[in-house]
């Protein structure tokens, strides 16, 4: 399943372009083309340059530490972090079953994030390039021109974001790097003053949910096949789903399909990943490149995130989001949907989801218990795993009789979808790029195909458009040949 | 009659009974002077240096410093104030205290002074010294990177507990925390959780295990006043007058 842009013969011999730093993505990456003498791409790789050391300087802590201390991973989904080591910790404290109170108020939270990060997302990183083209100017194509030629659409946009940063405010105790999931349970419910508050505007996200999907939608369907097409691989894909094989983001077991949707694996008990799961190492990349056991590294590759999600499951609990599904299924006509832009309706979809699953647990008494926490007798070893913004997210720890974490291995979404980024951009660099003298608006593609998946390519401060971009063109004797300047202002220049 | 005593702090006047420090005598009249390593429970320590005042021109620990009629104590000049300031950048980067993962952020004497005195960065270059954390014991961990020094839980377990599980080693900035044990672990000594000495460390260095953000932000010591009106951390341990707080 892999394409032949991976790795070039006589790589010394062809020009190298270099995109670096991707822009509107969270984190800090780099793309490498090498092109030949007729201008044919011949390598494309997706490198990640930062290393983070988490599973290494975590070792020699406290247990109880580890939902605090993990979710700094992240500025932007820190909740995934959060609950994802609680979840390892509720196992290693003897949690088989937590409060009623605790899990949906972990819930809540989860559900809070995951709305705001698709909000932030779709609305102030992808959305100018969906709503604009491609190849829009560069300093209109971003969330100031969103704000100045779509005023209602950024401003849903907004206070979607800031919805879900209350919800994760009011469960968690602060809008980043909260405390609320301790082992066994969480530290607070919600009092009726803090309900009150969140049932003020849950009609309205609810309302601008539909909108984005619709949105999302009509731009999708106005350029169907182009859409359907652009950075398109036929992929494996994974995700959690429930008991019933319904959409869960929070709890659930393991789910499999191949490109054409047939079962690989399902409800697979998740603290047994290993078995399923694999990690292989590239020399020229941080980070690694997961793949199903079964299927080998060459074929076992897979997707995660929403388009892995939307297609895996058979059902959203919730009516709207449900209906949603029904029509973005039709499109993929009896396989699972492949086009990598629809990760964005798959994202909507989500979105949506998210604000009828906080409405419903608004009205749920549970959230106002006062049994917060379980515990049972401590066990050595504690995985916890879920459905990040970005995909399946895993924590495992292993500590010693004192409760000294002494192993830890951390699988993050991003790097789930690690060759599936890299065949999508290879996939554009082949239709879209190749033959042709780079310029920015094609360079741009490159990144639209990656913005796609959402990575979290250090899971760190995100960076906005506007950051410096500096492209050099080199020729086959390493000499510069030309060179492009995006500074700060958004201003391109040829500083060569 | 007894004539009543009074000693000038920052312009107001201080009462004090014989035998008082400015501390003793400025704490019972509800006027706060930034302190780490004292604790009223025990004997005066002036190590932690960040109680001091300026009297009469000189400058002295206020812990220490025996009372007297007609000194003129400035608590909150600029340049005792800075002073203090660079005193706790030392403390933060001569340890490892990484706030925003510590379970004791929010009920932490050594941050609530340092948000009091107006620290905003740590400034000096953080030493990152290796320390461990000592968890063999079944009901408290002791991480040494949160360490200042205080000697309280040498105090304690001295004076209090009549152990002597805990003392300094080393000089200078070598100097350690180390435990009265044959593997120098907690878990071989004869600590206990009950002991006083479990129950006065400022930081976040002496902690109960298996616990931890128990209490949600916003619920936490220092969450909604300052320390100059809550007081110390060991003040709200069990048995002591703060208990229960929420």
């Amino acid at each position: 399943m892999s394409s032949n842009l991976e790795t070039a013969a006589n790589p010394e011999k062809l020009e190298r372009i270099v995109i670096e730093p991707l822009t509107r993505v969270e984190g800090h990456g780099k793309v490498t083309l090498l092109q030949d003498e007729n201008l044919h791409i011949r390598q494309a790789r997706l490198h990640i340059v930062e290393f983070r050391g988490f599973e290494k300087f975590i070792q020699g802590r406290p247990y109880w530490e580890l939902p605090v201390l993990v979710q700094r991973l992240c500025g932007i989904c820190p909740v995934s972090h959060h609950l994802a080591a609680a979840k390892a910790t509720d196992m290693l404290v003897g949690a088989t079953q937590l409060t009623p109170t605790a899990e949906k108020i972990r819930r809540l939270m989860h559900y809070g994030q995951t709305l705001q990060s698709h909000a932030l997302h779709f609305f102030h990183l992808c959305s100018p390039d969906l709503l604009f083209g491609f190849d829009d100017e560069v300093r209109h194509r971003n969330i100031i021109g969103v704000i100045e030629d779509h005023p209602e659409i950024a401003k849903q946009g907004v206070l979607l974001r800031k919805y879900g940063q209350e919800v994760i405010r009011l469960t968690a105790g602060k809008r980043i790097h909260g405390t609320g999931a301790i082992p066994g349970g969480v530290n607070k419910s919600l009092n009726r003053e803090e309900i009150d508050y969140l049932q003020k505007d849950i009609e309205q996200m609810v309302q601008w949910g539909q909108d984005a999907v619709e949105l999302i939608k009509r731009i999708f369907f106005e350029q169907l096949d182009y859409h359907m097409a652009f950075a398109s691989i036929d992929s494996n894909m994974m995700s959690m789903i429930g008991a019933n094989g319904e959409f869960d983001i929070y709890h659930g077991g393991l789910r499999a399909k191949d490109a054409d949707g047939s079962t690989i694996f399902d409800h697979v008990d998740y603290t047994g990943y290993r078995d399923y799961i694999r990690e292989g190492v590239k020399n020229w990349s941080y980070m690694k490149f997961p793949f199903i056991e079964s299927l080998g590294a060459e074929h076992g590759w897979y997707r995660v995130g929403p388009l892995a999600r939307v297609n895996n499951c058979d059902y959203f609990s919730t009516p709207l989001a449900e209906q949603q599904r029904k029509l973005f299924m039709e499109a993929g006509h009896g396989r699972p949907v492949h086009a990598s832009l629809a990760f964005h309706w798959a994202r909507l979809i989500e979105l949506l989801y998210c604000t009828e699953a906080i409405r419903e647990l608004l009205l749920d008494p549970d959230i106002s218990g006062t049994e917060l926490v379980n515990k049972g007798a401590l066990q050595a070893c504690g995985i916890g795993v879920l459905e990040a913004p970005r995909g399946t997210l895993f924590h495992h720890y292993e500590i010693d009789d004192d409760g000294i974490v002494n192993k830890a291995n951390l699988i993050v979404s991003t790097t789930n979808n690690n060759q599936a980024m890299n065949e999508s951009i290879r996939q554009v660099s082949n239709n879209y790029l190749d033959g042709k003298q780079l310029t920015e608006p094609l360079l741009n593609q490159i990144e639209v195909a990656i913005r796609a998946y959402d990575p979290c390519l250090s899971c760190a401060t995100h960076a906005m458009g506007k950051m410096p971009l500096e492209i050099t063109l080199l020729n086959e004797k390493q000499e510069v040949v030309d060179r492009l300047e995006k500074r700060v202002t958004g201003e391109i220049q040829r500083t060569l | 009659m007894n004539e009543v005593k009074t000693f000038r702090l920052d312009g107001v006047d201080i009462e004090f009974s014989e035998g008082d420090t400015i501390m003793d005598a400025a704490l019972r009249a509800g006027a706060y002077i930034p302190h780490l390593c004292h604790n009223p429970e025990f004997t005066p320590h002036g190590s932690c240096r960040v109680c001091i005042v300026e009297v009469n021109g000189g400058q002295v620990s206020a812990c220490t410093q025996p009372a007297a009629a007609g000194l003129e104590v400035d608590n909150a000049s600029d340049a005792i104030v800075e002073e203090r300031r660079n005193l706790l950048q030392m403390l933060f980067v001569e340890g490892n205290h990484m706030c925003p993962g510590c379970e004791k952020s929010g009920a932490c004497q050594l941050q609530a002074v340092a948000y009091y005195t107006g620290m905003l960065s740590p400034h000096y270059t953080h030493f990152f010294p290796q320390r461990s954390v000592d968890a063999s014991h079944p009901d408290t961990a002791i991480d040494f990177n949160r360490c200042i020094l205080c000697e309280l839980c040498v105090r304690a377990s001295r004076d209090v507990d009549h152990k002597n599980v805990f003392s300094l080693r080393g000089r200078g900035i070598d100097t350690q925390l180390t435990i009265n044990s044959p593997s120098g672990k907690l878990g071989d000594s004869t600590f206990a959780a009950t002991d006083k000495a479990a129950h006065v460390c400022p930081v976040g260095a002496i902690l109960p295990k298996h616990r931890g953000y128990e209490q949600p932000i916003g619920n936490r010591l220092y969450d909604r006043q300052p320390i100059s009106v809550v007081g110390d951390v060991a003040a709200y341990e069990p048995g002591n007058k703060g208990d229960g707080h929420d």
